[in-house]
């Protein structure tokens, strides 16, 4: 009942305005928590787009030409042993607070797996295939453009989609680096109480799963029909391909 | 200077004995703070490791339970691969507090949370490294008589340990970078440490926390790769 009665509380937290706890200003509603996803969405938003342009052109580039597998495995290391937490608390204690700097923390967690799963997705085309564009007399940036891209697309957009995630759920701690965000009912409990904490944590959720879906229908919708048609027909799995050579035992 | 009062309120830690007082109060990076109060960084860090080992340990258990049930039902793999990535989306601040009205603030919401969260990344290579061991391999251990009992941990577990320990590898990883965030659910750890904005401007809190919880990750990916040579030894030719 008191599980029933709280999570209600929330929902209407999200809904309709109320005081806050010391009963000074007026809290939630869907125009204040409409405003924090704005802001949510914008520093998200603008930290994987330029993610994506500072990672993509340079993994490309690396898968290639077949170089440097051991600096995309490493930035990828690096990338999981660094916390989200340590890297904002960093740009926020030696660059100051606010839009610009969370946005540079949350670029530098988006870059490793945008990094990595280009590199990797360029790295397992096909090498035959390249080569037959080559004989065909492809240039060297053709064969990135029309052969390789397209055929790592799929995995590309796995690496975007992990990214997008990681910054989405980093950029609920952003309001202790000064920048309002969902995460800003979260982390002043003593603003807006258990309602709305655990109001902004719902919206939160479904925000990240709502993304987390419409990559994965973008990853489906960008697999080069040749990929599907190389898999039996079938629809590419959905999450981890497993091997698929195992035999049943007499 | 404006930032000394907030330094000053950010939870007592300019203390008299504090090394350069007029450091802490311009908010440099000092060493001496650092070396005079070094002692307030040991719990947070005890409380972390107890939340990644619990947490991590109790989940490889989980998973691999899961994953070696999933191994002999196939049908089970789709259902749990989506069930787990699922819950790994959710992100982790949120998590902690929406186990709140279940679980109560605490280290127990913290270590649910936690916990969840390794079983997308180690159920998901048990499954990959049992499904990866070649077929003739274990055509060949049945044909010697062994039952599949045998065949899975005398053939199937030792060829895909180096697959699952890298699983467990990456669990403990994550896992120390999302415990520091429990401060959410009322759990301690050193996320404790970069939990108000007083505390999160003051360089020097920050480098010895930062550097404290970066270097337990590493630590933690190291032990595992030590365990996964150790269990592996016919591995040591080939470079890693």
């Amino acid at each position: 009942m008191i599980i029933a009665s709280t999570v209600g509380d929330a929902f209407r937290f999200i809904f309709e305005a109320r005081e806050s706890r010391a009963g000074t200003v007026e809290v939630g509603g869907l125009g204040e928590i409409g405003d924090l996803a704005g802001n949510h969405f914008l520093v998200s938003f603008v930290a994987v787009l330029i993610a994506i342009v500072v990672a993509m052109p340079l993994a490309l580039w690396l898968g290639h030409i077949g170089r440097g597998q051991f600096i995309a495995g490493s930035v990828a290391n690096i990338g999981r042993a660094v916390p989200s937490l340590a890297i904002i608390a960093f740009f926020v204690a030696f660059l100051g607070s606010g839009f610009t700097n969370v946005c540079f923390a949350l670029i530098l967690l988006a870059i490793p797996p945008i990094l990595t799963n280009t590199y990797v997705g360029v790295r397992q085309v096909d090498r035959e295939l390249v080569d037959a564009a080559r004989g065909q007399g492809m240039s060297e940036t053709q064969l990135v453009r029309r052969i390789e891209l397209p055929l790592a697309l799929p995995t590309i957009f796995g690496g975007i989609r992990l990214a997008a995630v990681a910054v989405l759920a980093t950029a609920i701690i952003a309001p202790l680096a000064g920048y309002e965000t969902l995460g800003t009912p979260i982390i002043s409990f003593n603003v807006y109480g258990t309602a709305g904490q655990l109001g902004a944590a719902i919206v939160v959720a479904v925000l990240t799963l709502a993304t987390d879906a419409g990559f994965a229908a973008v990853q489906r919708l960008t697999t080069p029909k040749g990929l599907k048609i190389a898999r039996g027909g079938r629809r590419p799995p959905r999450y981890w391909p497993l091997p698929t050579r195992r035999v049943q035992i007499p | 200077m404006s930032a000394a009062p907030v330094i000053a309120q950010g939870g007592g830690f300019v203390r008299d004995r504090a090394g350069d007082a007029s450091c802490v109060a311009n908010n440099g990076f000092c060493p001496d703070w650092i070396v005079e109060n070094l002692e307030l960084y040991w719990d947070p860090l005890l409380e972390h490791v107890l939340l990644v080992v619990i947490s991590v340990g109790l989940g490889f258990a989980i998973a691999l339970g899961l994953g070696l049930i999933a191994h002999r039902q196939r049908w089970l793999v789709t259902p749990l691969t989506g069930v787990t990535s699922a819950i790994y989306t959710i992100p982790s601040p949120a998590m902690f507090l929406l186990l709140l009205p279940l679980s109560g603030r605490g280290d127990l919401t913290a270590i649910i949370a936690l916990t969840a969260y390794t079983q997308v990344i180690i159920f998901r290579n048990v499954v990959n490294g049992l499904a990866g061991v070649p077929a003739d391999i274990v055509d060949a251990a049945a044909g010697t008589g062994m039952t599949a009992n045998q065949i899975l941990f005398r053939v199937e577990m030792p060829l895909a340990l180096p697959e699952i320990l890298a699983g467990l590898r990456i669990a403990a990883a994550t896992t120390v970078g999302l415990a520091a965030l429990a401060f959410l659910a009322g759990a301690g750890g050193l996320g404790n440490r970069l939990s108000t904005s007083s505390l999160i401007v003051f360089k020097s809190n920050v480098v010895v926390a930062g550097a404290l919880v970066t270097l337990l990750a590493a630590a933690l990916d190291l032990l595992v790769l030590g365990l996964q040579r150790r269990l592996t030894p016919w591995q040591r030719a080939v470079p890693a």
